[in-house]
C-alpha cells in the first residue's frame, strides 16, 4: 500500500508545484467561469424570483464547461517533454498514475469551484453555504475528474485532442448533471429537497463503478 | 539460465499495422558489455529499445531483463532499467534537482538527496541543479536526462542516440560513464548514428536490418557495408510467414 500511495501523493505534489509555478490551468478557467457567469446574466436577463430557479442549470453548466477546460490541460503538461513516457517506464502501477492524475484534477476543480461559488450566488441569488450543494460539489467533481482524467489521456494521443475530449466527455457525465442539478434545486430555491438521497445515492454509485473502471481502462490507453 | 544476461531476446517480432518492423530477433547482451545498435533510419533501432525498456508491447517472443521476463515481472524489471530517449522526460517548470528528487521518490530511494546530488555532479550539472529545466540548454537537458537515467542505479541502461544535442565535452562525459558503468558489471545497449563513436563506446557493434540483428565483426567498415548491404524487402518476405505475423 505504501508502495501504491507514496508514489501517488508525489505525483500529486508535483502537479501541483507546476500548477502554483505556472498558474495556466486555475487561474484561467476562474475567469472562463466568471465571464460565463456574466454572459448568462445578460443572455437571460432573469427577472427578480426566476434566477433561483435557473441558478442549479447554469451553475452546473458552468461548472461542466470550466471541467472540460481544466481537463484539458491534465496530460499536457506530462506529454510536453515525454515526462509520460518517463512514468510509464518507472515501476510505478498505472492504477496510481491514473489515480494521482484524477486526484490532482479533483482538488483544481475543486479550487475553481470554490473560487466561483460565491460570484454565481451573488449574481443568481443563492446561498453558497450549504452542506447539500457541498455535497452535490464533492460528488459530481470527483466523477468528473475521473471520467475527465480518463478521457484527457485518450484525447491527448489524438491530434483532435480539444474536440475530443467534450465529445466524450459529456455524454457520460450527464447523469451526473442531471443528479447535481436536482441535489442543487433544493440549496439554491430552483427545486425541492424531495429524494436528495436518492439523487445523492446515484452520484455516490455513479462515482463508485468509475473509480474502479477508469483506472483499468487507462491501462490499456497508455498502453503503446 | 537467464539470469546471466543483463538482456535477452527471443523471437522478437513487432510491427505496425501490417508493417512488420522487427522480425524474429535474437539478442543478449552480456553483464558488463555495451552493445552499439546501428541502423539506417526506419530499421527499428528505437522500436527495439522502447519494447526493452517496456514502453511498447511486442507482438511475439520473449524479453528479460535481468532475467526478468518484461511481460510477467513488468515493475521488478522497470526497477532494473534506466532510459534515455529522443526526449527529456523531465518537467520543465522544475529543476533538475526537483526532477530528480521526484524521480528518486517514484522509485523508492532512500537517501535521496546525496544521490541526486551524485548523479547530478556525475553529469556535470551541479552549478545549475537549481534552475529550472526550461532555462537549460538542450545540451544541458540531455545531461539531467542521463542524470536521471542512472539516479536509481539501475543494471541496464538504454540510450537512444545519446550523443544527439550533446557537445564534445559532454559526448566525452558519457563515455565515461559509460565506461564506468559497464567497468562495474552493468550492462548498456544504445543506438547510434556515428560509427565511430559506436565503436569506441560499445563493446559490440549490431546491425539492424530487414527487422534483425547482424553482428559483423571488426571495425567501421564492416559496420558500412553491413548497413549499406541490408535487404531491400520488407522483414519476413520471401520466409512465407509474412501471413503469420505481418497483420499482428
Amino acid at each position: 500500500m505504501k508502495d501504491f500511495l507514496g508514489p501517488m501523493a508525489t505525483m500529486v505534489w508535483k502537479d501541483i508545484v507546476l500548477e502554483a509555478r505556472s498558474r495556466e490551468l486555475v487561474v484561467s478557467v476562474i475567469v472562463f467561469g466568471l465571464l460565463l457567469v456574466v454572459v448568462f446574466n445578460f443572455a437571460l436577463r432573469p427577472a427578480p424570483g426566476q434566477a433561483a430557479a435557473l441558478a442549479p442549470g447554469l451553475l452546473w453548466v458552468a461548472f461542466a464547461f470550466a471541467a472540460t477546460l481544466a481537463m484539458n490541460r491534465a496530460f499536457i503538461r506530462e506529454q510536453e517533454a515525454g515526462a509520460l513516457e518517463g512514468l510509464l517506464v518507472s515501476p510505478v502501477s498505472r492504477d496510481a498514475i491514473f489515480l494521482a492524475k484524477a486526484a490532482a484534477s479533483f482538488i483544481f476543480m475543486l479550487l475553481v469551484e470554490a473560487a466561483l461559488l460565491p460570484a454565481y450566488g451573488a449574481m443568481l441569488e443563492f446561498s453558497a453555504l450549504s452542506w447539500t450543494l457541498g455535497a452535490a460539489i464533492l460528488l459530481a467533481t470527483l466523477g468528473f475528474a475521473l471520467i475527465g482524467t480518463l478521457f484527457s489521456a485518450l484525447a491527448a494521443q489524438t491530434r483532435s485532442r480539444e474536440i475530443m475530449l467534450p465529445v466524450l466527455f459529456f455524454p457520460i457525465i450527464t447523469p451526473l448533471i442531471i443528479a447535481a442539478v436536482a441535489v442543487s434545486g433544493g440549496a439554491t430555491g430552483g427545486g425541492t429537497f424531495t429524494g436528495l438521497g436518492r439523487w445523492l445515492l446515484l452520484m455516490g454509485v455513479f462515482d463508485a463503478l468509475f473509480l474502479v473502471i477508469c483506472p483499468w481502462v487507462f491501462s490499456f490507453v497508455v498502453e503503446d | 539460465m537467464n539470469a546471466g544476461y543483463a538482456i535477452t531476446v527471443e523471437g522478437l517480432e513487432k510491427s505496425y499495422r501490417d508493417w512488420p518492423v522487427l522480425w524474429n530477433l535474437d539478442l543478449t547482451v552480456p553483464w558488463g558489455e555495451a552493445l552499439a545498435l546501428f541502423g539506417a533510419n526506419g530499421a527499428g533501432k528505437t522500436t527495439l529499445l522502447r519494447i526493452l525498456s517496456t514502453s511498447v508491447r511486442p507482438d511475439a517472443g520473449t524479453v528479460r531483463i535481468a532475467g526478468r521476463d518484461l511481460l510477467r515481472q513488468t515493475a521488478e524489471a522497470r526497477r532494473r532499467i534506466g532510459v534515455v530517449g529522443h526526449r527529456s522526460f523531465l518537467y520543465e517548470d522544475l529543476t533538475p534537482r526537483e526532477n530528480l528528487t521526484y524521480y528518486a521518490r517514484l522509485y523508492g530511494i532512500s537517501d535521496r538527496e546525496a544521490r541526486v546530488t551524485a548523479a547530478l555532479e556525475r553529469v556535470g550539472l551541479g552549478s545549475r541543479a537549481n534552475h529550472r529545466v526550461r532555462a537549460l540548454s538542450n545540451g544541458m537537458q540531455k545531461r539531467a536526462a542521463i542524470a536521471r537515467a542512472i539516479l536509481h542505479r539501475p543494471g541496464v541502461l538504454l540510450l537512444d542516440e545519446p550523443e544527439a544535442g550533446l557537445d564534445r565535452d559532454s559526448r566525452r562525459m558519457l563515455g565515461e560513464l559509460l565506461a564506468e558503468w559497464t567497468a562495474a558489471g552493468r550492462s548498456v545497449a544504445f543506438t547510434t548514428h556515428d560509427i565511430e563513436l559506436g565503436l569506441a563506446w560499445g563493446h559490440r557493434a549490431a546491425v539492424l536490418t530487414g527487422g534483425r540483428l547482424a553482428f559483423p565483426g571488426g571495425g567501421a567498415t564492416d559496420i558500412q557495408q553491413a548497413l549499406s548491404s541490408g535487404p531491400s524487402t520488407r522483414p519476413g518476405e520471401g520466409e512465407g510467414r509474412m501471413s503469420d505475423g505481418g497483420g499482428r
